[in-house]
């Protein structure tokens, strides 16, 4: 039985989800419910079951960005980080500004970072802030070259007005429920992205083949927040936020939901991003991307593809400028509301993680460059307490950002224990070679307190894990050591 | 099968503008027969254009309710409509021109009849030329432009018939209540071209709408 507490500090994700959800549904159906060619019941039923679809089958890939980006493991400092990114929201909507929760998320994230003392990780960051300038610009080309081809068809194919009215409807539904999909799949790792490192939910066995796992029934049930928002509050943000930005012909708006909905399965996708990895090639970052951003850069597209002198970059500039406040504004709140929510209600924001410099850890720096000159005075000393670490480890010298990150990483105190009853229960003989079960089996009963200590022992010079070259089969090779990482690591 | 619907209303768009077209042909009819005399043939093409004008004006109700009801092609609805609105007043004066005759039998002086068969040639080949460019409208939209440069030509055709007819007359040693019922005439005929042109005028917007 879950505690009631548990669901006071999931409320906060559920608003987060209400919002976000009545904030999008003018992106998913805007164009089809205020041109009249989709009732809004009908629009609001397909959104509300696509996004829930979406974020319970396919919600996991951009989650995992947003957890690299802040491992938040104290559910009072999800709560408080989802309740300052919805307040952040609704002001912002408040204001008429077409807001974006991802860059609230990840602002408020930062905002916890910054409290918590915990190291940013900056190359997560800069991916994600390099998407958030990439996907209206990826959108605005899809929108220019979809709006080509769909008049230069529609004036080759001679259709006639009122079948190409019905055609328009199904389309527009067609895409919504697509869109719809891509939506919930991307932006379920903003609503609940934070309670995943703290999910209360145990794994649920549905029959002996199929278990809904504990992040799956928390992305479910923010899947269902999500689509209240639709139901509940989506007609009066059309109506309102509507009228202005999105009010523009059925055919228009097909060609721009089109366009967003292909950018946010772009960085949505596990399938794409294998199938391109499998091939060698670039992979595009798995990223909680703002729907209204790729929105507004398929409607710049499509604009420019009708005529460049129609649009209005008066008003581009002031959404843009939306898109920089937003994610400062929901970071100081979610700063400022952590403090509240740990010094007058005294709630841990953050569980104590542990850290110990280590010979491995000085030894594994070293081997990347990094100066340990000081931290050999720290070596074996156990600190309980992120700000004290840092603080002592910048003592020593000023390291960068990126380098202190390391530090932290390699230093922290886990605890590993390698279980020859799990090996045999738990891996599948299909996916895990002889060698891989024998040479875990061979380690049976050995504990490591550092994940480096427990990566050199199982993996490092092992012939049967190291990379082939190909970027898909390295990627399966790490997805491996993670899952067996959070199998063998010993929960308290 | 989910087309079944469109596909009957498309029908009926289609009759109507087949009616406008009739209308146009069985005025021109009425003219000649008019000027060569023919009274009893000359009446019987004004039932038959009355007869047609009822049938469009039932069809054009009909289908108005229709794409409102249906909330059909909303972001267009009102440009259509409009464009059949302004296109039943065509066909309406095109009746009642033919009635004006009817009823007040002007005298047509010889020297000018072929002038009268012109005019109306010309006033019903920019009411065709309309038809054709709301057609196009529905089905082929590049093609709109150039029933609009026709449109615009025959309405300059017509104007200078219109005004050869009026000099004609005024010139003539006839009293002048004669000569003003005859330009009368003459202006109503020229009035269905300048109507078709108004069509027209409404068309080339609309038709430049429909990729906004």
């Amino acid at each position: 039985m879950i505690d009631i507490s548990v669901w006071f500090f999931i409320s906060s994700a559920l608003f987060l989800g209400w919002s976000l959800g009545s904030n999008n549904a003018v992106v998913l159906f805007g164009t089809a419910v205020t041109s009249k060619m989709v009732r809004f019941k009908t629009a609001a039923i397909i959104a509300g079951v696509f996004v829930v679809l979406g974020s319970f089958i396919s919600g996991g890939g951009t989650t995992n960005t947003l957890t690299n980006l802040g491992g938040i493991n104290a559910i009072a400092g999800s709560f408080t980080v989802a309740l300052s990114v919805a307040l952040s929201v609704t002001w912002m909507t408040k204001a008429s500004l077409p807001v974006s929760t991802s860059q609230a998320v990840v602002g408020a994230i930062i905002g916890w970072n910054i409290f918590t003392g915990s190291p940013i990780d900056f190359a997560t960051l800069s991916k994600i802030v390099l998407s958030w300038i990439f996907s209206p610009v990826i959108s605005a080309v899809f929108g220019f070259l979809i709006f080509k081809v769909i008049k230069r068809t529609l004036l080759k194919w001679k259709i006639h007005m009122l079948e190409l009215d019905s055609y328009t409807r199904i389309g527009l539904i067609i895409v919504g429920a697509i869109a719809s999909y891509s939506f919930g799949a991307n932006n379920i790792a903003n609503v609940m992205g934070m309670f995943v490192s703290a999910t209360p939910f145990k794994d649920l066995m549905i029959s002996e083949m199929y278990t809904v796992t504990g992040v799956q029934q928390l992305f479910l049930i923010g899947g269902l927040a999500i689509a209240v928002g639709i139901f509940t509050y989506g007609l009066r943000v059309m109506k309102t936020v509507g009228n202005d930005l999105y009010k523009i012909s059925p055919i228009t708006g097909l060609a721009v939901v089109l366009a967003a909905s292909l950018v946010i399965w772009l960085f949505t996708s596990q399938s794409l991003e294998d199938f391109l990895l499998n091939n060698n090639l670039p992979s595009i970052p798995l990223v909680p991307l703002a729907a209204s951003q790729a929105f507004i850069g398929a409607v710049i597209g499509v604009g420019l593809a009708k005529d460049p002198l129609s649009i209005n970059f008066k008003v581009f500039g002031k959404i843009s400028m939306a898109w920089v406040v937003a994610p400062i504004a929901s970071g100081v709140l979610s700063f400022i509301l952590l403090f509240f929510v740990q010094n007058v209600f005294e709630q841990k924001v953050i569980d104590p993680i542990p850290y110990q410099i280590t010979a491995t850890v000085l030894h594994r720096l070293d081997k990347e460059e990094i100066d340990t000159k000081g931290l050999a005075d720290l070596k074996d000393i156990r600190f309980t307490n992120n700000k004290v670490f840092k603080n002592q480890i910048l003592e020593k010298h000023r390291y960068k950002n990126e380098h202190l990150f390391k530090i932290f990483n390699y230093a922290r105190i886990d605890s590993f224990k390698i279980d020859s009853t799990l090996v045999n229960n738990e891996l599948n003989t299909d996916e895990y070679s002889p060698e891989q079960i024998e040479g875990l089996k061979l380690l049976h009963g050995t504990a490591y307190s550092h994940k480096i200590d427990f990566e050199n022992s199982v993996f490092s010079g092992r012939e049967e894990w190291s990379y082939s070259g190909n970027k898909l089969s390295d990627k399966i090779i790490d997805d491996k050591k993670q899952f067996l990482e959070e199998l063998f690591r010993v929960r308290k | 099968m989910f087309l079944k619907k469109t596909k009957k209303l498309e029908s009926q768009i289609d009759e109507y503008l087949d009616l406008v077209i009739k209308g146009g042909l069985v005025f021109k009819l009425g003219i000649k027969c008019y000027l060569e005399n023919l009274m009893e043939e000359f009446e019987n093409h004004l039932k038959d254009l009355r007869k047609i004008e009822d049938r469009a004006d039932d069809l054009r109700r009909n289908i108005e309710i229709k794409l409102y009801t249906r909330t059909l092609i909303p972001e267009s609805r009102g440009d259509v409509l409009g464009l059949m609105e302004s296109c039943d007043k065509v066909l309406n004066i095109t009746t009642e021109t033919l009635l004006e005759f009817s009823v007040e039998i002007p005298e047509v002086i010889p020297e000018l009849k072929n002038h009268y068969l012109q005019l109306s040639e010309s006033a019903i080949a920019c009411l065709e030329n309309t038809v054709s460019g709301i057609r196009s409208y529905f089905k082929n939209y590049d093609a709109v432009r150039d029933y609009v440069n026709k449109v615009q030509f025959y309405k300059k055709e017509t104007n200078k018939i219109a005004e050869q007819i009026k000099r004609t007359i005024f010139r003539t040693d006839k009293s002048l209540s004669k000569k003003i019922h005859v330009r009368y005439f003459a202006f109503h005929i020229e009035r269905i071209a300048e109507l078709s042109e108004d069509v027209c005028d409404r068309l080339a917007i609309a038709s430049i709408k429909r990729f906004e």
